[in-house]
């Protein structure tokens, strides 16, 4: 039996039990990997995708490796002990593929996502949209100028099957399956996210956006996402993520692999809005080679616990890269964020700034690295952290990691804790604003200068769920 | 009373500190009532207590804007209602212009989801801050970040021209201040004088006095009102200091 027919016909087996799907789930998901992760889960991902040999291999390998690490308590939170691997669901998708048109997407999920604006900001300001419904994208569209120019805004599973040729060089070496307990796990299951390649030259004038959204309660989402900008060309991508609330916590652990070809620019924007019951585990990484910029916007606000820390890897002459921050962790949550800048070259230059808001018995941590071996010269960085605390309970820490040797390199780092203090928030409630709204606006003002780097539909959004988030944690 | 702010019988506290002992006034809108008195007397206590400070307990009494209760109100109801305090040190808050400070205050008093006519607001503020002979430049300046003493008390007299309260309490707004932003201040709180507001001036010295000329003055002593007149018991109490008040406390 050729492959094809062996996919054709696990296909058709697959279509059997989704009858038996229809009848048991209550969310109607045709494809539902069960609960818990073995091999088996893993090979039924692989089959559903009807994906070559070598990424069921990529993927069982992974699951090794998932398995075989610690969790790594030594150094980050306790809570990660209480993520329960065997009561998640690792894949759940409706069996369809990704609609064209917005008319095609199921009703329920439309409205999801009609809910949260997303036809709309395509409409207005987007080059391209992808959205993902728990496992898999149930929408994806890009403007035909961008197919004409060769543009490649795909799935992963499309990418690896359509353009093995660009995506297979890249897959997997920005960020290994052993990297770390959790790229590993994303490597073993990973379903959705984002393929894609920017054709030489091409400079894609506005932002491709990809939405997530977590749906089904004990769920996984494993999104994988490769950026390729060739030589010279320039692309953003914008990812927004939300959740339900759930009684139960929810896992979502994303890798994300950017690799800025020669004098490319690439810029990835995040604004995760999480409920607060998700733990959020997630692996960026960029790679510029020369003359290359790739630039981290990171807004987390939300989630039970975030862990992320992006990262460039500074790799050709000139390279640049920059990760601006924000994390807002409010009561009851851990937002463990940072930024990692390995330089490889001469005269690479990298910029961090990362600030934090702690709110009520709201935790935020910064580690950051910078690294530049002795071999290198003139090369820079800029690490600028900055925290504000809402109240006493509050709690924020700063572990900055530099290591830089050689000569003529050279590193600036500032911290700064700052708070509100109850005569700022009595003058503003003076002039008017409830104690929520002057709050946000103190929030605001912190972040202002960050948010002034963002394109504005998503600084107006920012704000906005800086708002949502002032408000609710005023008793 | 209907067009009044109105304080009866205020006792209000700090910790176990008594501060405020059967304090009683009435401001009727439309006039500008100055209290005077020596420091620690409670008179920025006073002003606080009125807009709801947190850290004072009121133990009794009460104060009414045009009959509504105001006491154990929060303070961004007892704004709403009409209450304007210009602060004598007034909070600086990082990273938030003075245009969209000003503009959220105004929001805030919109009902909710009305639109904001921009362009109007910014004409409004730009023909005010002409009259305080600020600099346009100011509007994109943070609330109180870097501002000399004058500059603060300007800023404060901006927000009161575009809030437009029912009264203001001008908390020692002439501390800090020298001669020409006094003045260019003083013009600013003058030209707001009217039929549809009351003012409240709390100062040490009669020298604010010159320039806002009050319809009512009173002396104010160890939690209340001890002496009330016109405008020439400001002078006579500077001429004999306030140890003349203490004495003749002492001797009544």
């Amino acid at each position: 039996m050729s492959e094809l027919d062996d996919n054709q016909a696990q296909r058709d087996a697959i279509a059997v039990d989704r009858t038996k799907g229809d009848f048991k789930y209550e969310e109607n998901y045709a494809f539902d990997a069960g609960i818990g992760l073995s091999a088996k889960v893993v090979d039924y991902i692989s089959n559903v995708k009807g994906e070559d040999a070598w990424i069921n291999e990529f993927r069982q390998k992974a699951l090794k490796i998932f398995t075989d690490l610690p969790m790594p308590t030594h150094w980050a939170t306790e809570d990660l002990k209480n993520i329960k691997f065997d009561e998640i669901r690792y894949y759940l998708s409706k069996g369809q593929k990704a609609s064209r048109t917005w008319e095609e997407v199921p009703d329920d999920v439309k409205e999801t996502f009609e809910r949260l604006g997303i036809p709309e900001a395509e409409r207005k300001f987007l080059a391209g949209v992808e959205a993902q419904f728990d496992s898999e994208a149930v929408y994806s569209r890009m403007k035909d100028e961008m197919s004409k120019l060769g543009v490649i805004f795909c799935g992963p599973t499309e990418g690896l099957r359509d353009h093995p040729e660009i995506f297979r060089k890249w897959f997997g070496k920005v960020i290994p399956a052993g990297d770390n307990k959790f790229a590993a796990l994303n490597s073993a299951v990973f379903s959705g996210g984002s393929f894609i390649y920017i054709p030489k030259g091409v400079k894609v004038a506005q932002p491709l956006q990809a939405y997530f959204r977590i749906n089904a309660e004990n769920f996984g989402q494993f999104e994988r996402t490769l950026i390729i900008a060739d030589e010279g060309s320039e692309v953003t991508y914008m990812e927004g993520c939300t959740a339900p609330k759930f009684e139960t916590a929810t896992l979502h652990s994303a890798v994300v692999e950017l690799v800025a070809l020669k004098g490319a620019k690439i810029q990835y924007i995040t604004v995760q809005n999480w409920s607060a019951n998700v733990f959020n585990l997630v692996t960026k990484r960029g790679v510029a080679e020369e003359d290359a910029e790739v630039r981290w916007i990171d807004c987390n606000i939300g989630s039970r616990l975030t862990m992320k820390y992006p990262g460039v890897v500074l790799r050709g002459k000139r390279a640049r890269g920059e990760v601006l921050s924000i994390a807002l962790a409010n009561d009851g949550q851990h937002q463990d964020t940072g930024a990692k800048m390995i330089h490889a070259a001469d005269e690479t230059s990298s910029n961090i700034i990362a600030k934090s808001i702690s709110v009520g018995a709201g935790r935020s941590t910064y580690r950051g690295l910078v690294h530049i071996p002795k071999t290198l010269r003139n090369c820079k960085n800029n690490t600028e952290c900055d925290a504000l605390l809402i109240n006493e309970h509050s709690r924020t820490d700063t572990y900055p990691a530099i290591s830089v040797r050689g000569q003529k390199n050279s590193v600036q780092h500032e911290a700064s804790v700052s708070k509100v203090s109850a005569e700022q928030i009595f003058y503003m409630m003076q002039r008017g604003l409830t104690e929520g709204e002057a709050m946000s606006l103190a929030v605001n003002g912190f972040v202002n200068d960050l948010v002034k780097e963002f394109p504005m539909e998503y600084s107006v959004e920012l704000k906005r769920l800086i708002e949502l988030q002032m408000e609710g944690s005023v008793g | 009373m209907p067009d009044s702010l109105v304080i009866k019988n205020l006792n209000a506290s700090i910790g176990d500190r008594a501060i405020l002992k059967d304090f009683s006034l009435t401001v009727p809108k439309g006039e500008v009532h100055a209290i005077m008195g020596p420091n620690g007397t409670g008179k920025s206590t006073l002003a606080k207590v009125l807009a709801g400070h947190p850290d004072y307990s009121v133990q009794s009494g009460e104060a009414f804007i045009d009959g509504e209760q105001i006491i154990g109100q929060e303070p961004d109801a007892i704004a709403r209602a009409g209450l304007f305090l210009a602060f004598q040190y007034p909070s600086e808050i990082p990273g938030v212009t003075i245009a969209n400070f000003i503009r959220a205050a105004l929001v805030a008093r919109q009902a909710k989801g009305a639109p904001f006519d921009a362009k109007a607001y910014y004409a409004e503020l730009y023909a005010k801050m002409d009259t305080l002979k600020m600099d346009r430049k100011f509007t994109s300046r943070f609330v109180n970040e870097g501002f000399s003493g004058g500059e603060k008390k300007r800023c404060e007299i901006l927000q009161l021209m575009m809030l437009k309260p029912k009264y203001a309490v001008l908390d020692e707004t002439d501390s800090g201040l020298d001669i020409d932003a006094l003045r260019i201040v003083s013009e600013g709180v003058n030209r707001l004088r009217g039929p549809d507001m009351g003012f409240l001036v709390i100062t040490h010295y009669q020298r604010l006095l010159e320039y806002i000329v009050p319809d009512r003055v009173h002396i104010m002593y160890d939690g209340r009102i001890v002496h009330s007149g016109d405008k020439d018991l400001a002078i006579e109490l500077e001429a004999k200091g306030y140890d003349w008040v203490k004495k003749d406390l002492a001797s009544a």
